[in-house]
């Protein structure tokens, strides 16, 4: 197959002395570039330098990431992209992530950001092209070197062969001649089928490091003579200090500065243990905050009277009151949901230091392009001066889309004037999380005499993420994540109302893996099974009845009963649940099976999942990625809720915030349903299908329906 | 409140000038440069610091530096590469972000030590608590049940 570069894509060159750098760009034209023209080019911003692909004389192919390493594989699906039409040998394959530059932008998102799934849907088409375009390259400097046609000579395993005369030169030994060539004005790539290493499980590059305990997290950063600083932070939300006593803890051994920054003070020490010393030393009180009556139980109520409000349309189609009318069954339902913080392992850090022409920040970041423009402000550099070193992330899930923990050790180097490493502890870090946004949604249905579902009417009360992130991307009233998995959903139904009242609240709320989804296909996928009990008949057919031409959700759909037994009798005070929640550009079911005794504990037994994501790179990681995002997802399910209390947040570590264990989980099966359609995501869609799964199950066993989260747990 | 400390790790004898009442965990990590058993609660309620003292696995957040001076500790640098459950590891590809996996390593040694044919029971209620946020448990548990086959006693 023959590409030409109609798809906005340019492939350039560049001479960097030690080898061969291959770049992919958006402006339409295969280009070259000597270095000096590369430079020129750059300083006068005709096209930017775009290189993710180096080839070195040591026989090493680097692959540079646009996308951070967070667990959900993207280093290593990114490489096997570039590594299949480049022919290269795995094991000379190495995996960095790209620096904070405009040419590793997301093409959608024009953005340098980890988040929405989209790393190999987003990346896959210019991978490939940089990888066969170096192959073409490395090959003619093969014939080239040897004096016959290219024709001759092949690429395998990173190699170039002349197979008549047997000779063959590495893509070490090739690149530095390589590198003087044109860059090809086409590529000529692969077949599906001659694929070495897309579609195959090769072993994930991060693992052994990581299994060595050897994988550098921003928290294991170094720097010479770097201090460490710790930040004493307001406990309520909006407080302001009262008294403290920095000399006291500017005499602590070791305390180097106090300083004070926007979100409170911060001690700097030459070890951790004097930083905290110091911090504690300061002995700050506090007032009690701008919204002091804030806890949990006012925010419930406060999300129920919202819901008497009038809110914005997201959708409308048919007549939704007057269906309902007609309708011979109606039936209703409220459904809540509680904040959830995302508790990564890693707490929040970041090690920077600023000097006066420069500023190097190492963070595991999911936003470069964030971190990057807050260093700027906080030092004034231009951009070409600050490096942000991205790390490997101890879990972002949509929490290191944040850069406040950035703009605080920039601030604070640039204050001390030496390198330091902010370290945050758990408790800093569900005190200062953003969260997923609780919501409470009112739902009422109608069936006709058939039992046909005829309308949906929906209304969600719930505090807006865009308009605190992206305020620009609010459209008439909507948010879209706020409706997202009810104003799309994939069900057919006649007279669909979907309302959305924002809720204003004083806490922050943000991205939480698969946002939206995550916790409307709660109500969605709940309340569709209660009308389908409603019209008497099977969950499945009655889903199945609403998706006649709707080819993917159906195959996840009948994979996901097939492979569950769905149908089959369970043992005494078993129950099984279904649902189904597109997101992200691939489909996802999941059944559980769940267990509950006398007592009503659940005990979930088994989750089973069909997902059809597109034509795919590496099955054994979706199939991680979707055993994850159950785990997440039964964890919200069935353990946690953010608690507030006083006008601050009250959970505070994993004692009261638990997370789901490994003796409450259950056996999970993944079937990758195989399909030629449009490539979708994997990192997130795991989560949205399983809460509604398991609370649908209960209704199986019990008879009981919940319809609030987080649903009792068996201990 | 500063003292010269002396701790033998991974078999080899280390000098620290530190309080001695400083958690073990930040005296591996920042001060011997130990980075491989990481910090996540602080408050022994997560697994992801555990580290082994005599051979015993002890949640380093929670051990002051004070109370190790005549112990044997090992980390997660400790366990050679071809040990058993770090090949199992590898095998099952269980790591995401990888950051708890040192710890639940050093649970499963522990546990493999004791057990050397640890039944799932046995190995969900041994590493019960060491928590995981990307949910690789079903993973860590075949990557036990792995090395068990593979003989993982050390």
């Amino acid at each position: 197959m023959s590409a030409s570069m109609d798809r906005r894509e340019f492939l350039k060159l560049t001479l960097c002395g030690a080898g061969l750098t291959i770049a992919v760009g958006t402006d339409g034209i295969l280009k070259i570039a000597s270095a000096e023209a590369q430079q020129a080019a750059t300083a006068a911003n005709v096209f930017h330098p775009n290189a993710f692909l180096e080839i070195t004389p040591d026989n090493v192919v680097r692959v540079l990431s646009p996308k951070s390493e967070l667990g959900q594989g993207t280093y290593t699906a990114l490489a096997m992209i570039v590594a299949d039409e480049l022919e290269a040998d795995w094991k000379q394959i190495r995996v960095e992530a790209a620096p904070a530059r405009d040419e590793y932008k997301d093409p959608e998102f024009g953005m340098q950001l980890t988040g929405g799934s989209r790393g190999v849907t987003n990346f896959y088409d210019s991978f490939r092209n940089a990888g066969a375009a170096a192959k073409q390259m490395l090959v003619e400097a093969a014939a080239n070197d040897w004096k016959v046609p290219e024709g001759e000579c092949v690429a395998s395993v990173g190699t170039v062969k002349h197979t008549k005369s047997g000779r063959s030169l590495t893509y070490g030994q090739l690149c530095v001649e390589a590198a003087k060539l044109p860059l090809p004005q086409k590529v000529t790539l692969k077949k599906e089928n001659e694929f070495r290493f897309i579609g195959t499980s090769v072993p994930r590059l991060d693992v052994p490091d990581k299994v060595k305990g050897a994988g550098m997290f921003g928290i294991d950063t170094f720097v010479p003579d770097m201090l460490y600083a710790v930040v004493a932070r307001p406990p309520a939300v909006g407080a302001k200090t009262v008294s403290m006593n920095k000399e006291a803890a500017e005499k602590i051994p070791r305390v180097k500065n106090v300083v004070t920054i926007s979100s409170g003070m911060a001690v700097c020490a030459d070890d951790i243990g004097a930083a905290w010393k110091g911090r504690d030393a300061l002995d700050i009180k506090w007032d009690k905050g701008t919204h002091p009556d804030l806890d949990t139980a006012r925010l419930e109520n406060l999300f129920l009277k919202q819901l008497e409000n009038k809110g914005a349309i997201a959708r409308n189609d048919g007549n939704v009151e007057s269906a309902l009318k007609k309708a011979s069954t109606k039936i209703s339902g409220e459904y809540a949901l509680p904040f959830l913080a995302h508790v990564t392992m890693e707490p929040m850090n970041c090690t920077a230091h600023v000097q006066k022409d420069r500023c190097d920040v190492w963070v595991p970041t999911q936003f470069q392009t964030a971190a990057l423009e807050v260093s700027m402000k906080e030092t004034g550099l231009k951009m070409d001066q600050v490096h942000i070193h991205t790390t490997y992330l101890g879990g972002g899930f949509g929490r290191r889309a944040e850069v406040k923990v950035v703009e605080e050790a920039v601030h604070i180097s640039k204050a001390v004037g030496r390198p330091v490493k902010l370290l945050g502890t758990r408790e800093e870090d569900i005190a200062t999380d953003f969260f997923r946004p609780g919501s409470c949604s009112r739902i009422e249905g109608g069936l006709d005499e058939q039992g046909r579902l005829i309308a949906w009417s929906h209304k969600i009360a719930v505090p807006s993420i865009v308009e605190q992130w992206f305020p620009s991307m609010i459209k008439n009233g909507i948010d879209f994540t706020a409706v997202e998995s009810i104003s799309d959903m994939e069900y057919v139904i006649p007279n669909l109302r979907v309302e959305q009242v924002l809720v204003s609240t004083p806490l922050r709320v943000g991205f939480w893996r698969s946002v939206g989804h995550s916790s409307n296909a709660f109500p969605v996928e709940c309340f569709m099974d209660e009308l389908a009990h409603a019209a008497g008949m099977d969950p499945l057919a009655f889903r199945l009845n609403l998706l006649k031409d709707k080819p993917r959700a159906t195959r996840v759909l009948q994979t996901v009963a097939e492979a569950s037994g769905w149908g089959k009798p369970l043992p005494q005070g078993h129950g099984h649940g279904i649902a189904m929640v597109p997101s992200y550009g691939s489909w996802v079911a999941h059944v559980a099976e769940v267990s509950v005794q006398d007592s009503g504990i659940i005990k979930v037994e088994r989750m089973v999942s069909a997902v059809d994501c597109g034509p795919y790179v590496h099955p054994n990681n979706i199939v991680a990625q979707l055993e994850g995002g159950i785990i997440m997802g039964l964890s919200a399910a069935l353990k946690e809720k953010v608690q507030f209390n006083d006008g601050s947040v009250k959970s505070s570590n994993f004692d009261d915030y638990e997370l789901l264990t490994m003796s409450e989980c259950p056996k999970i099966e993944v079937h990758i349903v195989k399909s030629s359609d449009k490539r979708g995501g994997i990192g997130e869609v795991g989560v949205p299908p399983t809460a509604p799964a398991v609370a649908n199950a209960v209704f199986n066993a019990t008879g009981t329906r919940l319809r609030r989260l987080p649903l009792p747990l068996a201990k | 409140m500063l003292a010269m400390i002396r701790v033998k790790v991974n078999g080899k004898d280390y000098e620290a000038d530190v309080d001695p009442g400083l958690p073990l965990l930040w005296l591996l990590r920042e001060h011997l440069n130990l980075v491989g058993t990481k910090f996540g609660c602080g408050q022994g309620l997560c697994g992801v610091c555990t580290v082994h003292m005599d051979g015993e696995a002890v949640r380093s957040c929670q051990v002051a530096v004070g109370e190790v001076q005549d112990k044997a500790i090992t980390t997660i640098e400790g366990i050679p590469d071809n040990h058993p459950l770090k090949i199992a590891w590898i095998e099952e590809q269980v790591p995401q972000c990888g950051y708890c996996q040192p710890g639940q390593i050093m649970q499963a040694a522990a546990l493999v030590a004791k057990i050397p044919n640890p039944s799932e029971e046995n190995i969900a209620e041994e590493l019960d608590g060491i928590l995981c946020r990307c949910g690789t448990y079903p993973r860590i548990k075949q990557a036990i049940l792995r090395a068990a086959r593979m003989g993982a006693k050390p």
